[in-house]
């Protein structure tokens, strides 16, 4: 099983000899689908962008005429109602685009970190109007209000303040600009 | 919940447990569904109802952290239950049908459910829902730590996972016990009422249960009683800021949740969580 952020490694190498490459190139194919299945709850990220799709593999199905299609994805929080939505749409992606031999697996070791997500993710955010999260460090996993500087989407500047340690969804913050008076959602770093 | 969703079916395959150890794997599975699921329901019962918006939605987003563990830790124990034959919660499969997380929570009456007492209470007011989970949530968090290293990796993934959550509800939490025992005459009165009225729950958290202490042995538990240094710790930490005088244990303690002995309490959220999966057996939406 190859990781995802290797795979994409190994797409700009492609010197892996124990993979086929006509398999690869359907690896390749079937990462550029899910990047087009969107977050239900952010619907600006792709589920790439979010850092859930943890491995792709395809191998080869004597018994079937299309390639069996593995995608491992993990939840970002237990409760993520948007679980069963985002397999189901991974599901009708693949079969739309003729990949019918397809699982979808779920793995909850090692947990989601923000960490995971792609930069380009991170300025789709905030180009929506939600900032986007700090790199995990010290003050995200401290437990005791020791507040983070987080930047306002809209005029950058770091005079914020929080209003609520949770916002609209289970992976947001409500925070409010002092400068600009915006109050906006913060993807908070986990 | 999705009785599709399967979450060993991947990375980690479960442990042969057989015996005495199936046993008592099961009944600890389900002590840390039911603690996650019961807390999550009463919270639950704040939405829509909270004193404002923002604190409504942070009550609901905890309930479904909480929800969610539930449901990763029923679907491992229905797992363990449908591989064994000898498993007593084998009289839920009805038909075909095997057990399944739903089945677990829906189906299973008040003497079946092995969580603590604490978490069964009712509301009450803002300042009781508070108490109640940080009290909670510092047990928790005191108990993932640990467990997240359990010998049991489907176990201690979930922990890991839930660390992160717990982690949120107990600095919310502690937050609130400062903001009203440093707050006004009326909240310092409220939080104290709260405490008088839940702290003889306390003890109930770190008192092991025969199957934590066997599993123990096995590191696939955690022994409990060692969490009291560390819970206690943070208790006096966050009292101490919210000028609350320090929690004295020494009222007459309640204990009988793990063995499934409940106050009516349990029953009637029962009667109304469990209504419709029992009038409509397996009904989706």
């Amino acid at each position: 099983m190859v990781a995802v952020h290797k795979l994409f490694m190994d797409i700009s190498k492609s010197n892996d000899q124990t993979v086929s490459t006509s398999l690869k190139k359907i690896e390749r194919e079937i990462i550029g689908l899910l990047e087009m299945i969107n977050d239900p709850e952010v619907p600006v990220l792709s589920i790439i962008d979010l850092g859930i799709v943890r491995a792709v593999k395809v191998s080869d199905d004597p018994a079937n005429e299309s390639p069996r299609v593995q995608v491992t994805i993990t939840p970002t929080y237990s409760g993520c109602p948007a679980m069963d939505v985002i397999t189901m749409a991974i599901r009708m992606t693949l079969i739309q685009h003729g990949y019918t031999n397809s699982r979808v697996e779920t793995v909850l070791s090692p947990a989601w970190t923000t960490d995971w997500m792609t930069t380009r993710g991170k300025e789709k955010l905030k180009a929506f109007g939600i900032a986007p999260p700090n790199p995990t460090q010290q003050v995200c996993n401290k437990l005791f209000q020791e507040d983070e500087a987080i930047q306002c989407p809209h005029c950058n500047s770091y005079h914020t303040r929080k209003i609520s340690q949770f916002g609209s969804t289970a992976c947001k913050a409500l925070y409010q600009c002092n400068d600009c008076q915006e109050p906006f959602d913060y993807f908070k770093c986990h | 919940m999705n009785i599709n969703s399967d979450i060993t079916s991947t990375d980690y395959e479960a442990p042969a447990y057989s015996g005495e150890m199936l046993a008592a794997v099961v009944e600890y599975i389900l002590r840390l569904a039911d603690n996650a699921l019961i807390l999550g329901h009463r919270n639950s019962e704040w939405t829509g109802f909270g004193p404002i918006l923002e604190q409504d939605i942070a009550l609901s987003n905890i309930a479904l952290d909480l929800v969610g563990q539930a449901r990763n830790y029923y679907q491992y124990a229905a797992t363990l239950v449908n591989r064994s034959h000898e498993s007593p919660w084998q009289r839920l499969a009805t038909g075909k049908n095997q057990v399944s997380e739903d089945v677990l929570a829906y189906f299973r009456d008040a003497p079946d459910f092995r969580n603590c007492l604490l978490v069964e209470q009712v509301n009450g007011d803002w300042a009781k829902t508070i108490i109640r989970q940080f009290f909670f949530s510092t047990y928790q968090f005191a108990l993932f730590e640990k467990l997240s290293f359990s010998a049991d990796k489907i176990i201690s993934a979930i922990a890991e996972k839930s660390l992160k959550e717990v982690t949120y509800h107990l600095r919310w939490s502690s937050e609130w016990v400062i903001r009203l025992g440093d707050g006004t005459p009326e909240s310092q009165l409220r939080i104290k009422n709260a405490i008088a009225e839940l702290h003889q729950f306390v003890s109930e958290l770190t008192s092991p249960a025969s199957y934590e202490l066997f599993l123990a042995k096995y590191n696939i538990s955690v022994d409990v009683s060692k969490l009291r240094n560390a819970w206690q710790a943070r208790t006096d930490e966050v009292f101490n800021q919210a000028t609350l005088p320090p929690l004295s244990l020494s009222a007459k303690q309640a204990f009988g949740g793990k063995e499934g002995k409940h106050s009516d309490q349990l029953q009637s959220l029962l009667n109304e969580m469990q209504i419709m999966q029992r009038t409509y057996p397996g009904c989706e939406w």
